[in-house]
């Protein structure tokens, strides 16, 4: 820990150093596990999964503001505007009304940490579409969150996977208040903060524009393992 | 009468104090950040991601403090006890008794030197966390999983540190040498046979 080393007593057996030694060994074997640390733990956690004492799901809750919405069902309304031939306000019913979907994805958030094989249930856009009708002009989706200022958008092509959802049930139950309720966007090929928690209005623009994390220097086309910095 | 002997120094028990508080305060707010149902009741992320982080650059600068400004010779000293292991501490590692120990027993030691490696690479895990939510650079996919390894990892020293300094009969009377500074002479005797204290004044 320190350059100069205490006096020698002659005779004496020299003590060993081994308190730098395992210093250096951990802080090494630390700051090597940022290039590791994920692949091992997705096994350990595996292996850890039955016990029950230690959280697990794998979810962390972000959010941006003081307090998360909270859900009305009775005066919830979707809005769904901005180029449509028809501006629509879906209530929760509605919204139930519409055909129902359902997939199993994994959840990647950018920070680094993943949700395998969650059970979605929900709508696909082109159901909301049937019924606003947008515009040939609209070339993106503006989502915006009932979390303020929270936002965020995607381009008609990226709206359109096959994958992307609003969804209403998370593993088989009502979408959670942490989670986004009543509904949220899903967007499995992009990191999480694309799906944005907490919907209450989309609007048809012409172009995307950078939501609330693309503002601090996120990417806008959040392709897992290809954008932010990463190239898995 | 009872005699005490001085173990630790005004300046090692304010460096050991200044670093139990910082890292109480930064498990609070980091079990807030991380664990989800303690993220739903508390709420106000923003606001607890602030205490979090500054904390912990005061944690680092108030050690950093209290190293400069007090006895910065005792403690270099202190840290050079920490880092020899002698052949008796060898020993009393494998539990081959009696192994009489220093000021600081084996078992002592390695949970200095892990600390020790686990705040630097809490701070290093940590500014990475910062920084790579601003740029791209300083991201990387293993960092929470680095942060959080360290945090069970540290909870775990910790738990076994509080039970041998606060629960357990045979150790607990060591609180006192981190609270007022002084222990009892023939307690010293029996459990630090080879240390030499000095007499308290």
């Amino acid at each position: 820990m320190s350059e100069s080393e205490p006096a020698e007593i002659p005779g004496e057996p020299q003590p060993k150093r081994y308190g730098r030694g395992l210093f250096l060994a951990t802080v090494l074997g630390g700051a090597s596990s940022l290039f590791w640390g994920k692949s091992v733990w997705g096994h350990l956690s595996a292996a850890t999964s039955a016990i029950p004492l230690l959280p697990h799901g794998g979810w962390r809750i972000y959010t941006v503001s003081g307090s998360m919405p909270k859900f009305d069902p009775a005066t919830w309304r979707l809005e769904v505007g901005g180029l449509v031939e028809k501006p629509i306000s879906l209530s929760y019913a509605d919204l139930r009304a519409l055909p129902r979907a359902t997939q199993v994805s994994t959840f990647h958030c950018v920070t680094g940490w993943t949700v395998p094989d969650v059970h979605w249930a929900g709508v696909r856009l082109t159901d909301v579409f049937a019924q606003a009708r947008p515009l040939p002009q609209a070339g993106a989706l503006q989502f915006v969150s009932a979390e303020k200022p929270y936002i965020d958008s995607l381009t008609m092509q990226q709206a359109l996977l096959h994958d992307v959802m609003l969804a209403y049930e998370m593993d088989r139950q009502p979408l959670r208040r942490e989670h986004g309720a009543p509904l949220r966007l899903v967007i499995p090929e992009m990191y999480g903060y694309k799906n944005v928690k907490w919907l209450e209005r989309i609007n048809l623009v012409q172009h995307a524009e950078d939501g609330y994390w693309e503002a601090l220097g996120y990417d806008r086309d959040a392709w897992v393992g290809r954008s932010n910095g990463y190239t898995s | 009468m009872t005699r005490y002997v001085r173990r630790f120094s005004r300046t090692e028990r304010a460096f050991h104090w200044v670093n139990a508080l910082g890292f109480f305060t930064l498990l609070g707010t980091g079990l807030i950040l991380s664990l989800p149902s303690l993220s739903i009741l508390v709420g106000r992320r923003p606001v607890v991601k602030d205490v979090h982080f500054w904390s912990g650059i005061g944690w680092i600068a108030a050690l950093a403090l209290v190293a400069l400004l007090g006895d910065t010779r005792g403690l270099l000293r202190t840290a050079r006890e920490i880092d020899a292991f002698e052949a008796d501490d060898i020993r009393w590692l494998r539990r081959r008794l009696p192994a009489p120990q220093g000021r600081f027993n084996a078992g002592q030691k390695i949970n200095a030197v892990l600390n020790a490696a686990f705040t630097l690479l809490f701070l290093l895990s940590g500014l990475l966390l910062f920084f790579g939510e601003r740029d791209t650079r300083f991201r990387f996919a293993s960092t929470v999983v680095l942060h959080d390894g360290l945090t069970v990892a540290a909870t775990t020293l910790l738990v076994g540190h509080l039970y041998l300094s606060v629960l357990h009969p045979a150790t607990r009377h060591a609180l006192r040498g981190m609270t007022v500074g002084t222990v009892r002479e023939d307690w010293a005797r029996a459990h630090h046979a080879r240390w030499t204290p000095p007499p308290a004044e």
